[in-house]
């Protein structure tokens, strides 16, 4: 798990939610390439939520509009929980 | 073909207790949209809803009754109350055998579900209360009225989600216009306020942090609501040769489905199902003076409800006034179409129109005559009712005043 990178784990997210080839999806692909509609971006962002133990609010989720955006937000978040753990 | 009136209205809504409390408060703009207390909101990411506060059973009805009653099936029980007493009806054997009783529910009593199961995966029990089967039935609503007062006749529930009411309202509107039914009561209810039911809306992501603002640029989603309304719809002979007094008169019902999307709205659904019901009830556009819109402040419903409107009224959308009551009730799901019919048929009666409170600024994309936080003195002659449910299914009303 650890030696994937957040890409690569967001792509799978998006590949499973979307039972799509996981090599159709690319970071540069946009929503509207990969037929991703409101109701599969809703299961998506849940299944992001889940892999990476964080919470993506609404507002948040509007900003983005494809793979790239997702994976800069995701990171940030990711980024922000560790930040935010205590130090062992 | 008979002519068909509302004789009588209930309500049971966060706004009031009764048909009186809600009118008054809609026409003076006053949203009951509050910080959820009913359910533990510091686990859900929105806070406000529009709740029936301080809401105690044992105010109106038998202790023993109470177990045997979700909360949406009390609601439905008491806003029928009102509205059969409102109407003055004279029971006789031969009208209990006959009048129907036609309700709507979109999550029915989950709540009781909820409560059943959480004993079963949390708790360790290996047993589930035994009266969470008849507490969550959806036609529950329709079961306890019938029981309440010896009502006999044709008795079912819709639930077709946010429309599930309208549906219901006219079902029982053309079974009273055929002369399959003499009489019916007919409405919605709903109690969405528990746990489960709130996650899941959270997940859907239309829910507001803020308030619900239908038609503003400021709109940042629905809030939801619960409560019940209830109209008694009778013949115009049968109403007239009582001496009741008609509130107004229900002249068509229309309804379609987007076939499209089953969240993700579409505007030629709601369009064919306006222009239905105009022709059932040999409306022409121009007669309509008001619409009581769906109007959920969420992004997608505004703007797609106002092109169907601008598509079935050409040029005449800019003559009519349009408000969401939504804004002040809440969006109670399957009891929406019953309160917003309510309000409607009071809106031809007293010549008043409710308005689309918590609006802050036009949006181009939605750019009716939304009678923005101020209620409007304006009789029309006739009205429409919205209702579009999630799965593309719309139901409209459509009522005309009554002289």
């Amino acid at each position: 798990m650890s030696n994937q990178t957040i890409q690569e784990r967001v792509l799978k997210v998006v590949a499973t939610s979307k039972r799509i080839p996981l090599e159709t999806v690319q970071p540069e692909s946009t929503f509207e390439a990969l037929n991703i509609d409101s109701l599969d971006r809703l299961n998506i962002l849940f299944d992001l939520e889940s892999e990476f133990e964080i919470e993506i609010n609404d507002e948040q989720a509007k900003q983005v509009h494809n793979i790239h955006e997702m994976i800069e937000g995701v990171t940030l978040l990711v980024q922000a929980k560790n930040a935010s753990l205590p130090v062992e | 073909m008979h002519r068909v009136v509302v004789t009588g209205t209930g309500v049971v809504s966060p706004l009031g207790s009764n048909t009186a409390g809600f009118w008054k408060a809609l026409l003076a703009g006053t949203s009951a949209i509050r910080e959820i207390i009913g359910v533990d909101a510091s686990q859900i990411r929105f806070k406000n809803g529009a709740e029936i506060r301080h809401y105690v059973p044992e105010e109106y009805f038998d202790p023993k009754d109470i177990p045997f009653m979700d909360r949406f099936a009390q609601f439905a029980v008491l806003a029928a109350r009102e509205a059969i007493c409102d109407a003055g009806i004279e029971w006789t054997s031969d009208l209990r055998e006959s009048t129907a009783v036609i309700t709507g529910s979109c999550l029915g009593g989950r709540a009781a579900e909820e409560s059943g199961y959480w004993e079963l995966f949390h708790n360790g029990r290996t047993r589930v209360q035994p009266l969470t089967i008849p507490l969550s039935m959806s036609n529950a609503g329709a079961s306890h009225i019938c029981m309440q007062f010896g009502i006999e006749g044709p008795a079912y529930t819709v639930s077709t989600a946010c429309a599930s009411a309208s549906h219901a309202i006219g079902q029982a509107f053309w079974m009273v216009r055929s002369g399959a039914a003499p009489m019916a009561i007919a409405g919605g209810s709903e109690a969405p306020f528990f746990l489960g039911g709130l996650k899941a809306w959270e997940a859907m992501r239309v829910i507001s942090k803020d308030t619900c603002r239908p038609f503003s640029s400021e709109r940042s989603g629905m809030i939801l609501g619960e409560g019940a309304g209830m109209l008694v719809l009778e013949t115009l002979e049968a109403a007239l040769a009582r001496g009741a007094r008609p509130i107004a008169e229900i002249v068509g019902f229309g309804m379609s489905a987007d076939a499209s999307h089953i969240t993700q709205p579409l505007a030629a659904g709601p369009m064919r199902a306006m222009r239905s019901a105009l022709r059932d009830a040999g409306l022409a556009p121009e007669q309509i003076g008001y619409i009581n819109a769906h109007g959920t402040a969420t992004e997608a419903n505004d703007r797609i409800e106002t092109a169907a409107i601008r598509c079935t009224f050409g040029s005449h959308a800019d003559k009519l006034a349009v408000s969401s009551t939504k804004s002040m009730h809440g969006h109670a799901l399957g009891a929406a179409g019953a309160l917003e019919a309510v309000a409607s048929v009071l809106s031809l009666r007293d010549g008043m129109l409710p308005p689309t409170a918590n609006f802050l600024s036009a949006d181009p994309a939605c750019n009716l005559d939304v009678i923005p936080n101020q209620a409007r003195a304006t009789a029309v002659e006739a009205c429409l009712s919205n209702s579009f449910a999630f799965g593309g299914l719309n139901a409209v009303l459509a009522f005309k005043a009554f002289p």
